[in-house]
């Protein structure tokens, strides 16, 4: 019974909307706010891109290029022409959704280290021309993104708003909106994996060559999968830009692709929960490390490799793994 | 009538080595059809070419009358052909029964929208893919691992469970690259009359294998390959008279 519901997909989602509604309690500050509401919109992204590396089997270098073309398409289209935010995420989404069906169908015939590095090319070429294009995007000076509008109804962190007579502030009512986009995207992802396009999806990291033959065109699931990733990120940058109010070229640059692909692997491929308990880790760290400030990236490797080495399955799953071995030997110390 | 499965003259190359070279036979529907030979003969080449995972050389591949040479495998696998590997392909990333479920992977019509939406439709299939796999694990007799996650499984569950998900998707031939590989003589009873089951449904069955006694006992045709031609072809009364095999496999 109780193994019955650890496994249920209805539990995370649960656990996760408890942490989530109740973590408010604990932050006291704007500043808490809003790093709790950047990790929730990274968490999403990273939740995305596990369904590409964790589930799929199929690694992206280049992804956090994906979130700056959604986080750039917002800004330019709601700041220089007047569109709203809503349709400006969502066409960013269908465009960045098409780029990297473009892209991806040549470079994810690619395997292994070809493919790390097609992507990261990817990567690259979107940073260098968000960077060039200074007369669009402002160049290494960033650009200012205006508040988010939701049809007409406006979310800005110097707002002020009332929920079912709660007074918030801009900055706690961005958090609980970030918290249940979070919780869509969770739900979302999980609805993905634990069906037929799921099993195919795993199936490609399995063995390829058994969901061949009984019929899976693995090349497609590997676009699908691959564009997918993509119009998560596209959708995080966009909301990212209009809650930061302003972005420059580093939300697609290659540092920050390294960030996301870490959180992957810190917090437990294939475990959605694992990447997001990766994700707020990773964004935690450097307020811990803030003394070592010019070794943030040394530590960000060296975390990666510990943990490639120490807990290959990564944190979360370790962890979980360590629990229900050690419930095993109660119950059967009782027994 | 033409034959299930047409091969004319079938050459596969490594470099300067022919794997495969001038292979021609037929195998009629419905047949228990097995390929045997001594180690190194060809005989899982010839199933990689059969199958479309290796592309030919020289020859020609029909399925149905439908020549293969442009098909990928799930292309294959559309037109009712699936297989089972020497060293097993099993997805070690999911449970027994997920691994079942995806060779139900052609069965299932599923659309982004109710996938993400986890609509009432959606999980109706699911739940009645689920079932059809617990009946197959329970034909091929590893009905106890249901929710086991495949990575906990022994070596012969696993083979049992790879041919549970061949036939999930329903072939109308399926290929059996030695299942008996590793298996013991009880396990090698009870694979013998699984095979004679899945035949007695009316799936043409071909069979590459080592264990002589297995292949004599259910196989209507053999085909005797030996460094990668053939050697001889026929019923196996006929095989077992041939002095070309005797004298292959005897030395002489």
């Amino acid at each position: 019974m109780v193994n019955r519901f650890m496994q249920s997909r209805l539990r995370d989602l649960v656990f996760l909307a408890i942490i989530l509604f109740a973590l408010p309690a604990f932050l006291s500050n704007p500043f808490h706010y809003d790093l709790a509401t950047q990790m929730a919109i990274i968490a999403a992204t990273v939740v995305g891109l596990n369904l590409l590396v964790g589930f799929a089997g199929q690694i992206s270098l280049g992804h956090a290029g994906f979130f700056g073309l959604g986080a750039y398409f917002s800004g330019i289209m709601t700041g220089s022409y007047g569109w709203s935010s809503i349709p400006a995420l969502l066409v960013g989404a269908v465009l960045v959704g098409i780029i990297a069906w473009i892209v991806g169908r040549p470079i994810l015939r690619l395997k292994g280290h070809y493919l790390s590095m097609a992507t990261l090319a990817v990567g690259f070429i979107i940073a260098i021309i968000i960077n060039n294009e200074t007369w669009l995007t402002g160049g290494p000076d960033g650009m200012p993104v205006p508040s988010l509008d939701i049809f007409g109804w406006e979310l800005s962190p110097f707002g002020s708003y009332s929920l079912f007579g709660m007074e918030l502030d801009g900055n706690q009512a961005w958090y609980l909106f970030a918290a249940l986009v979070l919780l869509v995207a969770v739900w979302f992802a999980q609805n993905l994996i634990d069906s037929p396009i799921g099993r195919a999806l795993r199936s490609v990291h399995g063995s390829e060559v058994a969901a061949r033959v009984v019929g899976v065109n693995t090349a497609s699931y590997k676009s699908l999968v691959f564009v997918i990733s993509a119009i998560y990120a596209s959708l995080m940058g966009g909301l990212y830009a209009h809650f930061q109010g302003f972005i420059t070229p580093a939300v697609a640059a290659f540092d920050f692709s390294i960030v996301l692909i870490t959180m992957v692997v810190l917090g437990g491929m294939g475990s959605t929960m694992g990447v997001i308990l990766g994700a707020v880790v990773l964004k935690l760290l450097p307020q811990v490390l803030a003394d070592f400030q010019e070794l943030e990236t040394v530590m960000f490797g060296l975390i990666l490799m510990l943990t490639m080495i120490f807990m290959p399955k990564g944190l979360l799953p370790t962890i979980q793994m360590a629990v229900s071995k050690r419930m095993k030997k109660k119950a059967g110390g009782q027994a | 009538m033409s034959a299930l499965i047409e091969v004319k003259g079938l050459d596969k190359a490594f470099g300067g080595v022919h794997a495969v070279e001038g292979v021609s036979f037929a195998v009629e529907a419905g047949q228990v059809y097995s390929v045997i030979g001594p180690n190194g003969a060809g005989k899982t080449t010839l199933f990689n070419l059969i199958s479309g995972i290796y592309t030919p050389t020289k020859g020609e591949i029909r399925l149905n009358g439908e020549s293969t040479a442009k098909l990928e495998p799930n292309q294959l696998a559309e037109r009712g052909m699936c297989r089972t590997f020497q060293q097993m392909q099993i997805c070690m990333n999911m449970t027994a029964i997920e691994n079942v479920m995806l060779g139900r992977h052609l069965k299932l019509k599923s659309n982004l929208f109710s996938t993400l939406f986890r609509l009432p439709a959606l999980l109706r299939d699911e739940q009645s893919c689920r079932q059809r796999a617990a009946e197959l694990m329970e034909f091929v007799g590893c009905g106890e691992y249901l929710d086991t996650e495949a990575s906990a499984m022994s070596y012969g569950a696993l083979k049992r469970l790879e041919i549970a998900r061949a036939l999930a998707a329903e072939p109308k031939v399926i290929l059996l690259d030695e299942p008996a590989a590793g298996l013991n003589g009880t396990e090698t009873a009870s694979l013998e009359e699984l095979i004679r089951k899945i035949a007695d449904q009316g799936t043409t069955v071909m069979l590459v294998e080592h264990d002589m006694k297995l292949v004599m006992g259910i196989s209507d045709r053999l085909l005797v390959l030996n460094y990668g031609r053939v050697l001889a072809e026929g019923t196996p009364e006929e095989i077992r008279n041939n002095p070309d095999v005797i004298a292959a496999y005897l030395g002489g």
